[in-house]
């Protein structure tokens, strides 16, 4: 049923047609709106057989998660950010015990300097944990993700993370269809483990592996993570099939197949960057946006071949490797091999600055007239960079960040 | 960069005033009355009394852009107090609107200098608290401010706002909202034609 | 169960007893024990922890009509009992992390409910490092949640398995790897200590008890009487460590009874809040004696010889003595062992 209601509600409303058996959170800005509304369902008894538990703290939540899936039960969570950081131990833990966990991340930006606003650093930090990591679009594409996510964990034993960028998308209010129980049960069968903690049939799970048997463990969880390149898409397809929406998959193609330049980003940006293109398209301009949805396992080749007819490729996305440059850059280089095609890197909207359809339409013109770097920021103010850097020149002693670079200050060294 | 199907207001006010709420349920109006809507606030510190705004875009077509609105159609001012803390009037189009919550006239604001360029007969005020005070009980003036939206722009109709407001909140409490909205309505459009008639348009 | 059960019959109060009556003996002198930590498993020889973790978890088996999940912090217990691809447990056991046994424990536990399985028992463990340190903070929100978790702390007085690091449980003046037997303060700080124990209590939890290795019939009934109950119960087990204190492997047990008599490791147990039961000294026992035997406190004694130091821990001892009553004044007796021997 299409509602207008705000992104979290509708993820909380799709979490619990998921029939959840246990749901344990810890409060962060912005994923408090989704635990709060999946935490009255199970007060109420509208979402029943279900527990409910509040935790002292992230870490804790994702181990009661461990714990509820290791002994059968559907579980889920979310968090961000900071969250994500203090339960980094448990979320690695949780992907090589192979447990079904599904998380929403409702992305922000990590401190330091501590910043409650969107930008997609706290995924980029946990992409080797072994999770699969989707990115959603619009608040739509963030409901629906949930049940192809709990599908996936599912069929393959690897944890899910569904991003979807905080505040951003997580308190924006907007159209949202929202699936009806029946549907989400045909496309989510009830979770039967093969193997739990069961008093009937007892094994022990998490045991110490030496260096004689880890490499074959790892690999193994590489592998399933292949076949999650493989299982996306049915998965997706399926859902198109019951729904009529195009949700999931491992990416999302707008205008690129005759393009010269296309941008590849990732979230919400998505939304602002089709207008954009088609605004440059009206000029004349051949130009597109190559949505990529699952970021983990990175789909190279799904990648390359979408960019197959593009001359420049520009990666716009939310965060970065400090001293280096873009995360999901260096991904989509890799993906090209060989290819003479021109990757720009340009890092954006961090720590919740707006993307802009100007800042946008001005990026292309500089890519067009050839005057952008191979790795630049998006509405840099190099004002106060540059004043900032003065103040320090010469300083002998080093001293953290203690006022906010756009403040003046004389620098006694 | 302006798309001539969508509508974009932006509300500010200080919080605890309802400016999420404003934009929330100005969206829902607009959904009901079949039109694409898209709302969300400017995330700032959220603490009593500190300036918010918050966003409301309306369209015939999927709304794709997540941006702040940085050249609004219309500018909902919940708190005249703000006009010298807050660029109130960034961006406003030519043929921008301006609501602004006081009991005092447009003219009688100062602000004379920030609206130079508009039209004269789309800038009203309305006595959104007063009127809160009456019907509710308590300075809550966002679902009057509402309603004079409704009747100001004509984007959304006091009955989409209406049902938007009993969506919301229990049946008491939507009743009085209800009552100050259409209040506020008939205000703004008594106002809008006394100025229309005046203007030497 | 196939493989016979071994046990060994001694005295009148350890394992077997088979003159005592039916009601009175051990689970472990049964032959029909759920061995739920079997042998083969790569403990040291007189580990205190491989010898309590065996008596608690049958007794909690019993209890529960054989229906327990173990979940495990890491640590000793953990690492020798699953060395991969072998394991040791014949129950369902799960070993996520140091810190997190007991928030795990509480998703098993939650699993459990959601399923209907309420003949299903949680049973979280972890040596005094997953307890005191490192999983404190879980520990903490298990306990205030009320999560229907029985939480045993097999307490050794340090990271024995890292190598012998002080932890919080480590006791003033005991050598560690990280608090060496050296300078004007040898080993380990007089601080405040954490005593988990009466942590677990002002949690108003439904139980808590300390228990020794010394004394099996004891230890068993904490943990029965921990099962017949709900919600959240902590048991707090001394496992005398060979390698750690530098003792004797054959002392363990030894050891854990001097702990008690010393006064340095109280017995009790509490409901809700409340002491309800301590465990009186049989014979008021100078600290020395329980020291000496420790390589630990070897630093105490001979050339550089402390005595004021073994008087500062006599202070502690008698503190606890005090604090919880374990000098029953009609039973007590104050005359040295060798006189009494005679």
């Amino acid at each position: 049923m299409l509602r207008q209601i705000e992104g979290s509600q509708a993820v909380a409303e799709t979490v619990a047609l998921c029939r959840p058996e246990v749901v344990c959170a810890y409060p962060i800005s912005p994923q408090t709106h989704i635990i709060e509304a999946v935490g009255a369902k199970v007060k109420s008894g509208e979402l029943t057989p279900c527990e409910f538990i509040n935790v002292e703290s992230e870490f804790a939540a994702m181990s009661v998660s461990i714990g509820a899936s290791a002994a059968g039960a559907r579980t889920y969570t979310a968090t961000a950010s900071q969250g994500l950081l203090f339960m980094s131990e448990a979320v690695y833990n949780a992907a090589g015990l192979g447990l079904p966990i599904v998380m929403t991340l409702a992305n922000r930006a990590i401190g330091a300097p501590i910043n409650i606003w969107n930008d997609h650093s706290d995924a980029m930090a946990l992409r080797d944990a072994g999770w699969i990591q989707l990115f959603a679009e619009t608040n739509q594409e963030a409901a629906d993700l949930h049940v192809q996510a709990f599908r996936l964990a599912e069929e393959l034993s690897v944890p899910v993370m569904v991003c979807m960028d905080g505040f951003i998308l997580t308190h924006a209010v907007e159209g949202v269809d929202l699936l009806d129980q029946a549907t989400v049960d045909r496309l989510l069968p009830p979770y039967e483990p093969r193997q739990f903690l069961n008093v009937d049939d007892p094994v022990s799970i998490g045991a110490m592996v030496g260096p004689e048997a880890f490499e074959e463990v790892r690999y193994l969880a590489h592998l399933r993570l292949l076949d999650a390149l493989e299982r996306i898409p049915v998965i997706a397809e399926q859902f198109h099939e019951a729904t009529g929406r195009n949700s999931g998959g491992l990416m999302h193609a707008y205008r690129t197949s005759d393009a010269d330049t296309v941008i590849v980003a990732m979230g919400s940006v998505l939304g602002t960057i089709k207008d954009v293109v088609d605004q440059r398209r009206d000029s004349g301009e051949r130009v597109g946006v190559l949505g990529v949805t699952t970021f983990r396992p990175f789909p190279a080749a799904a990648l390359s071949t979408a960019l197959a007819g593009a001359h420049t490729v520009v990666v716009l996305e939310k965060a970065f490797n400090a001293g280096g440059g873009g995360v999901l850059a260096a991904d989509v280089t890799l993906a090209l091999g060989d290819r003479s095609v021109d990757v720009l890197s340009v890092v954006a909207g961090l720590g919740g600055r707006p993307v802009t359809r100007q800042s946008l339409d001005d990026l292309l013109d500089r890519v067009a007239g050839g005057t952008i770097g191979g790795f630049s920021f998006l509405d840099l103010d190099l004002g106060v960079v540059e004043r900032e850097r003065a103040s320090l020149a010469g300083a002998r002693r080093p001293a953290p960040l203690a006022a906010t670079p756009s403040s003046d200050r004389a620098e006694a060294s | 960069m302006s798309d001539a199907t969508v509508f974009e207001v932006r509300i500010h006010g200080r919080g605890g005033q309802g400016v999420v709420t404003a934009a929330e349920l100005l969206s829902v109006a607009a959904f009901d009355e079949g039109r694409h809507a898209q709302a969300f606030p400017s995330f700032g510190s959220e603490r009593t009394g500190a300036p918010v705004v918050s966003y409301c875009r309306f369209s015939d077509r999927e709304i794709r852009t997540r941006e702040p609105i940085a050249e609004p159609d219309a500018v909902v001012i919940q708190d005249a107090t703000l006009v010298h803390q807050v660029d109130l009037f960034a961006g406003l189009t030519a043929d921008g609107y301006v609501l602004v919550n006081t009991s005092r006239r447009f003219d009688e604001l100062g602000l004379d200098e920030y609206v130079l360029d508009l039209r004269p007969e789309r800038l009203v005020t309305c006595p959104a608290t007063e009127l809160a005070l009456e019907h509710l009980g308590r300075p809550l003036p966002n679902a009057a401010l509402l309603g004079g939206f409704a009747a100001l722009t004509g984007q959304v109709s006091l009955g989409a706002i209406s049902r938007a407001i009993e969506e919301r909140f229990d049946a008491g409490v939507a009743r009085r909202n209800v009552a100050a909205a259409t209040a506020a309505y008939e205000y703004v459009l008594h106002e809008s034609e006394r100025m229309i008639g005046a203007s030497p348009d | 169960m196939s493989e016979p059960v071994r046990f060994y019959q001694v005295g009148s109060f350890a394992v077997g007893n088979r003159l005592a009556r039916a009601e009175d003996r051990t689970v472990q002198s049964c032959p029909d024990r759920a061995n739920a930590i079997d042998s083969g498993h790569r403990a040291c020889q007189g580990c205190g922890e491989a010898l309590g973790a065996r008596y608690a978890l049958d007794a909690a088996m019993r209890a529960a009509n054989g229906k327990v999940v173990v979940v495990n912090a890491t640590g000793c217990l953990e690492v020798f009992s699953t060395p991969y691809p072998e394991t040791s447990w014949r129950v369902p056991w799960l070993h996520s992390l140091f810190g997190n046994a007991p928030a795990v424990a509480t998703g098993v536990a939650a699993a459990q409910r959601v399923k209907g399985r309420f003949d299903v028992r949680v049973v979280a463990q972890a040596g005094d490092g997953g307890t005191v340190d490192i999983g404190f903070g879980c520990l903490s929100g298990m306990f205030e949640r009320n999560d229907d978790v029985l939480f045993i702390c097999y307490d050794n007085e340090g990271y024995m398995n890292t190598g012998v690091q002080r932890s919080a449980a480590t006791p003033p003046a005991a050598r560690t790897a990280t608090t060496q037997a050296l300078g004007m303060s040898p080993g380990n700080v007089f601080g405040q200590g954490k005593d988990l124990p009466r942590i677990a209590v002002a949690h108003d939890i439904p139980y808590v008890a300390t228990a020794t290795v010394a004394d099996l019939h004891d230890l068993e009934r904490k943990v029965e009487h921990a099962m017949s109950l709900h919600g959240a119960r902590y048991i707090h087990v001394l496992v005398p460590c060979p390698l750690g204190w530098g003792s004797e492997s054959r002392e363990t047990i030894h050891l854990a009874r001097l702990a008690k008599e010393t006064g340095l490791f109280p017995v009790f147990e509490a409901e809700r809040g409340v002491v309800t039961a301590v465990s009186p000294l049989r014979r008021r026992t100078p600290v020395e004696e329980y020291l000496k035997l420790q390589k630990r406190y070897a630093h105490l004694f001979g050339a550089h010889a402390r005595p004021d130091i073994v008087e500062r821990l006599q202070r502690i001892a008698d503190d606890n003595i005090e604090r919880y009553g374990l000098v029953d004044d009609e039973t007590r007796d104050d005359r040295p062992l060798a006189e009494v021997a005679t």
